[in-house]
């Protein structure tokens, strides 16, 4: 039998022999959401009758003794910037309340046809901007470990949703974190893959290339799983590689003894935490004992990561958020029909966006005027250039790159809402890995305490090397047991 | 180069942006926008001279051949339009001309 706490392998296994049916294993989800979720806020919306339809198809494939796909029978949550056909999807935006979209974004075809049972669809930042969750339209999401706390963002209500134990899986997209932060904050696994590896068709655009969608999981295992139905070139999507996808369970050996892991200690000497740097120095010597190999590194350009990307990001998202306008989907004022179109455009985008976004739309268009496009734009993108540089002469020494996920444990809720910058600057450990394209994940290595608060471990590989950070974090998982602390 | 920014840049900004911003909106941004620029100038000290700007990490050519497919059904596209008109297959807008 499996129950709320089973991984994906685990009921994968148990659906395939019979020993649970997936209607069953569905509906003790949807209990299980049920019961958590008021408190947590973790859900835009609830599938009930949906999830229970799927559920009962696989388990009509399994009478018939059809085939059944690698994740048969696994409830999944949604988080919802991604288009599931028919099952309204909002980015947590007001702008999009009411949209329902007419197709399936990639991964969820690919979820559907690998045999996962989709539950309903997870609160986050609006458009995936923010680090905290709070610029939700649906209100904040809260941490289930400590409910006056965030559980990070923007993916927060896939990590809270996972770690509550609603699911065992749950999509996240990652711009700047946005994967691995909330995994961190909230007790669970958090991969950010490869720039191309997953396709990006019907993710709803904030910085296209930086965007990436990836599995937020309560085990190592679980996300390798995840990955191997997810990955792949995708022709709806030109930047999806062709790149070959490998087993990732098989890349799961068990050692690290060939590995070298490099220590950016210049560059996480500042700002850090006391509990941070504790658990992440021990984390270090959980690998050294296993036979690892660990490599001073230095990133020099990596100190410039916050603000290169906070240009780049927004110069993006000011033109991919140039598609709401209230003409083609979305929210119109009311007020439109005495306006002119342009005034119709800017007050239903006023009303339809909330701050942040706003802010941040403001912040790119900026950039890309006329007299800053230079001193700005392409600035950044020039020192982008030389922090690609310093991760590519990093693994020319080292198999991986180890770093706090977050310099933080989770903060209050309220607490940084006043000042952005502040909260801009607490992703300084997690942007520099979309900037340059490469995979990242974040494992739980320990808590802060009093109150107790998950932190997380980061390892990033090179680019298209899922395989080894995957096969490094599941010995680091194994060496340990803070995967195993429930909230 | 410093940064400062005046209520009458924020409010060019939003009209580039398409942003019917409030007042109370526009005294905020000009302050945060300010303190956010005003970090973002610590780029400005890299020596970046004949280095190639970096706007995707694609390694591979991302062009693929430009052969018509079916799409999305017309009523399904004009579905979620706030003013559609299905059956003539239109989106309705405001009055642009006179």
């Amino acid at each position: 039998m499996t129950s709320n706490t089973s991984g994906i392998v685990e009921i994968r296994t148990a659906v395939a022999s019979g020993d649970i049916s997936a209607s069953e294993v569905c509906r003790s989800a949807l209990a299980q959401i049920g019961s958590a979720n008021p408190a947590l806020n973790a859900f835009n919306h609830v599938a009930d009758e949906r999830a229970l339809a799927s559920a009962a198809a696989i388990d009509r494939a399994r009478a018939a003794r059809g085939p059944l796909g690698p994740l048969a029978g696994v409830p999944v949550a949604i988080k919802d910037n991604m288009c599931v056909r028919g099952m309204r999807t909002t980015a947590s935006s007001k702008i999009l309340d009411a949209f329902v979209p007419p197709y399936d974004a990639t991964v969820v075809q690919r979820l559907e046809a690998a045999g996962a049972v989709i539950v309903g669809k997870t609160n986050c930042d609006e458009f995936a901007m923010g680090s905290s969750n709070e610029n939700s339209a649906y209100g904040p999401v809260r941490n289930p470990w400590a409910t006056d706390r965030t559980p990070g963002g923007s993916s927060g209500g896939s990590a809270a949703a996972v770690a509550a134990h609603c699911v065992p899986l749950a999509l996240g997209s990652d711009t700047g974190g946005s994967i691995r932060q909330p995994a961190s904050f909230c007790g669970v696994v958090g991969l950010k893959p490869t720039y191309g590896r997953v396709s990006r068709y019907g993710l709803l655009a904030f910085a296209s290339s930086l965007d990436q969608i990836g599995p937020i999981t309560r085990s190592v295992g679980d996300a390798a799983a995840a990955l191997s139905a997810l990955a792949g070139h995708d022709s709806m999507d030109s930047t999806s590689s062709a790149e070959d996808v490998p087993d990732f369970g098989a890349a799961l050996t068990g050692t690290v003894k060939d590995v070298r892991v490099g220590v950016p200690r210049a560059f996480v000497s500042d700002g850090v935490d006391d509990s941070v740097r504790r658990a992440y120095d021990s984390a270090l010597d959980v690998l050294r004992d296993a036979g690892a190999t660990l490599v001073d590194i230095d990133l020099p350009h990596a100190r410039y990561a916050i603000p290169v990307y906070y240009l780049v990001c927004t110069a993006e998202a000011s033109s991919n958020l140039a598609r709401y306008d209230g003409v083609k989907y979305g929210y119109r004022s009311p007020a439109a029909a005495e306006d002119s179109l342009t005034a119709m455009y800017s007050r239903s985008r006023d009303q339809g966006f909330g701050a942040e976004v706003k802010r941040r739309i403001m912040l790119g268009t900026y950039v890309l005027s006329a007299g800053y496009y230079d001193a700005f734009y392409l600035k950044a993108q020039q020192v982008r250039t030389l922090l690609r540089q310093d991760y590519e002469q990093a693994f020319e020494r080292v198999d991986v790159v180890a770093m706090p996920t977050s310099p933080i444990p989770p903060f209050k809720l309220g607490e940084k809402t006043s000042d952005p910058l502040q909260m801009y600057l607490a992703d300084i450990f997690t942007v520099s890995v979309n900037l340059a394209g490469l995979p990242g994940i974040s494992v739980p290595c320990g808590f802060a305490e009093s109150p107790k608060l998950p932190i997380g471990f980061q390892l990033i590989g090179r680019m298209f090397d899922e395989a080894t950070i995957l096969r490094v974090a599941d010995v680091y998982e194994r060496a340990t047991e803070w995967g195993r602390h429930a909230p | 180069m410093s940064t400062s920014l005046t209520i009458a840049d924020v409010e060019r900004i939003a009209a580039l942006a398409h942003l019917e911003l409030t007042s109370e909106e526009k005294q905020l941004f000009t302050k945060q926008l300010a303190d956010i620029l005003a970090y973002a100038e610590h780029i400005q000290a890299v020596e970046t001279r004949g280095v190639a700007a970096t706007a995707h990490v694609n390694v591979h050519g991302v062009e693929r051949a430009d052969e018509p497919k079916p799409s999305l059904d017309m009523q399904e596209a004009l579905a979620n339009a706030p003013d559609g008109a299905p059956t003539s297959g239109l989106f309705r807008v405001p009055r642009v001309i006179g």
